[in-house]
């Protein structure tokens, strides 16, 4: 745990200040700096262009019962509508509902080392399943420590399920590790349009229930739809109930331009 | 970038695509105010999470329990403080475990210090405020600048609003300019302190858009950490 | 030659047999000699008990001073939150595990912000010490643990033996004498699920009194006498060494309780391992050394 490979000796070998003598054999190479930040080159190394294939908003909201996860189709690649057919909620086992926000290929690495997580859980045949808040806080180490090397996963999630004695979980984290929890969550321009829409209809003495949470997701999904240009009326949703974890859809948003008769130049 | 020491070369001169740079730091926003008294410590902390114009949440604790009679708050890049309040957890297991007792709130305050030093040149981007009862029973306030500079203090204020609510207590906890003797400084009782501490955090909410929803309150005795809570402004 | 071949006859006596040289020599009979005389190890240590509820896990340890001169020593090793171990053998090799297992459970706290499933980490705590047991540069851990942990599978008890078999149980008990607190456990055991939490504490006073010897029982006479230190975890329990005062006041309870149940004293302790290439008399016993044996209590 100690790193005391750079730090002088007091005599010649022996130990530093306030250190064990090293033994031979002993794990005293010096510590290899991150592959990525070794690379050979005239310029160094350098990271963390930008997102490329992108996904657009992911609006989470938590009930009484539990949790609903919902996304659009599009994953874009600048402003053109590259992907218009991609599920960006993912259930990850019966208690966890993963939205992806950000560039998907970032969504997809981490969606791999999830599954691969999942797998090592079913080994253990014991029952035990990973729980939203572990995955969360999990996903903030990784995020954070990509982050402190200057070399981040470019995603934003949002992560939502129930605990083993039902209990609904709603939390975000984004590319820098920044995680937080609450009864509605959301990612990219659903910040902006979404978040207001269900604050507005929260009661303060309760939480929602699923209608209620139903119609919210579908109203927010069309003013999406309506508001940001990165979106298609297409969505899928991912409840995730203590007895139910499944991803529905794809729903479409129902859309009416009738007043676009009325407006000038259209 | 330059955070490494590898090998750095002006933006301009590179080869091949436009890149958008990477920030690791984001300011997350919150305030803090901690006061000390004889035998309590009343620590504070507002619960908006918010970056830029949009609010994350408006229920998020920033104080971090640490042991029956520590509380730390801590504000700024929030991604930070949730490592470093992880962090400063571990160690304070590892500490209970070899010594057999809980760490005292100077210990917590002097490791605090050196953990956020080893980070000097990659600083967790936080304003640290430790609250706590001392070895005698006192009332502690440890504030921490982002690279690990502490000093003990009888109250202060961190956070986005630190400078709104720092002349405040200056006035109200310290007297300060006030030409008072030494016998004329009214005792500083419990009530007292959760009164400024919420005036304080009434007045942040009206100037700092950063601070607001509720606030939290701990106020830590022998006997305990009583909370309450305030609503703010929500605006 | 006949000299040389007095020589062989001696070497063979001083050294057992010639199949645990080290611990990666079968014997014929299709045993590990070094193992077995680690799980030996674990029988000089002083007896400790472990048994659970339906909410609650406890450990109880006896922790008589390995000298006049000496003080009892720990016999109950906090881990995290929500597991603990108790111990029988070699203490120092004790220290080493459970270091292994607080720094497990606290990387996956800081990861995951949640206590470590304990069928898991027994599970990786099994396949550390197999390792021992299969390289002839290495010894197994001479060490026998008792596991108490919580988690949302509800309360466990784990006994983990220095050939790195685990069990899940019920009730257990490990270290020297044990054999007749087994006999307690297994006799009582039907009534442990549905007791409370009081109860399951005294069941398991109980049992390591039926572990003492008779003149050491009737020698101290008052319960609050015994050497005892007592362990809980369960449901909104962290796990908890009990204090003097609780302590004291659980073994006035037992006391109370049930001298009906202490009627119960054991036959004989079989607790030592049969050997079946040699016969039991032939085996050497290690010197016993009165103040040498500080790491073994």
């Amino acid at each position: 745990m100690m790193n005391n490979s750079c730090a002088q000796p007091m005599w010649l070998n022996g130990p530093s200040p306030g250190q064990f003598y090293n033994f031979m054999g002993g794990n005293n190479a010096p510590a290899q700096l991150p592959r990525e930040l070794t690379t050979a080159g005239p310029y160094g190394t350098k990271h963390s262009t930008a997102a490329i294939t992108t996904g657009s908003s992911v609006l989470g909201i938590r009930f009484d019962g539990g949790v609903l996860v919902a996304a659009d189709t599009l994953v874009s690649y600048g402003s053109l509508a590259r992907y218009q057919n991609i599920e960006r909620v993912f259930q990850i086992n019966n208690k966890i509902l993963l939205g992806g926000g950000g560039d998907f290929a970032d969504i997809q690495s981490i969606k791999r080392s999830i599954d691969q997580k999942m797998i090592e859980d079913q080994c253990c045949n014991d029952g035990v399943v990973m729980k939203p808040a572990e995955l969360s806080s999990w996903l903030t180490r990784v995020l954070y420590n990509r982050r402190c090397r200057m070399n981040p996963l470019y995603i934003d999630v949002v992560v939502g399920g129930v605990d083993e004695a039902g209990k609904p979980f709603l939390g975000n984290v984004d590319l820098r590790g920044r995680a937080y929890d609450d009864y509605v969550v959301a990612t990219g321009f659903g910040r902006h349009l979404a978040l207001p829409l269900v604050r507005e209809r929260k009661p303060k003495d309760r939480e929602f229930t699923f209608e209620e949470a139903t119609s919210l997701i579908r109203e927010s999904m069309k003013v999406l739809y309506y508001r940001d240009t990165r979106s298609l009326p297409q969505y899928t949703v991912g409840i995730c109930t203590a007895n139910d974890c499944s991803i529905k859809g794809p729903f479409k948003v129902e859309e009416n331009w009738t007043f676009a008769e009325g407006v000038s130049g259209y | 970038m330059n955070s490494f020491g590898i090998e750095q070369f002006p933006d301009y001169k590179v080869p091949g695509v436009q890149h958008v740079d990477f920030s690791p730091y984001e300011s997350n926003g919150g305030s803090i105010v901690a006061i000390a008294g004889d035998d309590f410590v009343v620590i504070a902390a507002d619960t908006r999470l918010s970056s830029g114009y949009s609010i994350h949440s408006r229920d998020q604790s920033k104080l971090f329990e640490m042991s029956p009679k520590t509380v730390l708050g801590s504000t700024g890049c929030w991604c930070d403080t949730l490592s470093l309040t992880g962090l400063v957890k571990v160690r304070m297991q590892m500490y209970e475990h070899t010594h057999l007792k809980t760490m005292t709130t100077d210990a917590v305050a002097q490791m605090l210090s050196i953990v956020m030093y080893n980070r000097r040149f990659f600083p967790y981007y936080v304003s640290n405020i430790l609250a706590g009862l001392d070895k005698d029973g006192k009332g502690a306030v440890y504030s921490y600048d982002p690279i690990g500079h502490c000093e003990r203090a009888t109250y202060r204020a961190g956070g986005s609003a630190g400078a709104l609510l720092q002349p405040v207590l200056d006035n109200q906890i310290g007297y300060k300019n006030q030409n008072l003797s030494l016998d004329q400084l009214p005792p500083l009782t419990k009530e007292r302190a959760v009164a400024v501490a919420s005036d304080t955090f009434i007045s942040a909410a009206e100037r700092d858009i950063y601070t607001g929803d509720s606030v939290l309150i701990n106020i830590i005795t022998a006997d305990g950490i009583e909370k309450r809570e305030l609503q703010l402004r929500k605006d | 030659m006949i000299l040389r071949f007095v020589f062989h006859y001696i070497w063979l006596k001083m050294f057992r047999n010639q199949y645990d040289s080290d611990v990666t020599v079968w014997s014929p009979q299709g045993r590990l000699h070094q193992v077995e005389y680690a799980i030996a190890a674990v029988k000089l240590g002083t007896a400790t008990v472990g048994l659970k509820n339906n909410d609650y896990a406890v450990l109880v340890a006896l922790c008589k001073p390995p000298s006049e001169l000496s003080a009892s020593q720990r016999k109950l090793i906090p881990i995290d939150d929500h597991l603990g171990i108790s111990i029988a053998g070699i203490t120092a090799d004790a220290r080493v595990l459970s270091k292994y297992l607080r720094s497990e459970c606290l990387s996956y706290k800081h990861s995951y912000g949640s206590t470590y499933p304990v069928s898991r980490l027994i599970t990786n705590l099994g396949n550390k010490m197999q390792t021992t047991t299969q390289r002839y540069d290495r010894r197994p851990y001479g060490v026998g643990l008792l596991i108490a942990g919580y988690d949302e599978k509800g309360p466990h008890i784990y006994k983990v033996e220095p050939s790195a078999n685990f069990f899940n149980c019920k009730a257990m008990t490990i270290g020297s004498r044990s054999q007749s607190a087994r006999t307690y456990l297994e006799r009582h055991l039907s009534t442990f699920n549905g007791c409370s939490k009081d109860d399951i504490i005294c069941h398991g006073i109980h049992a390591i009194r039926s572990s003492l010897p008779n003149d050491e029982l009737n020698k101290d006479d008052g319960a609050s006498q015994l050497n005892i230190t007592i362990a809980i975890v369960g449901k909104d329990q962290p796990f908890k060494i009990l204090n003097n005062d609780e302590n004291t006041a659980y073994l006035e309870m037992a006391k109370e309780r049930g001298t009906s149940s202490m009627a119960s004293k054991p036959q004989k302790d079989d607790d030592n391992f049969s050997t079946e290439d040699q016969p039991e008399s032939s085996t050497p016993r290690d010197p016993q050394v009165a103040i040498g044996t500080m790491e073994i209590q």
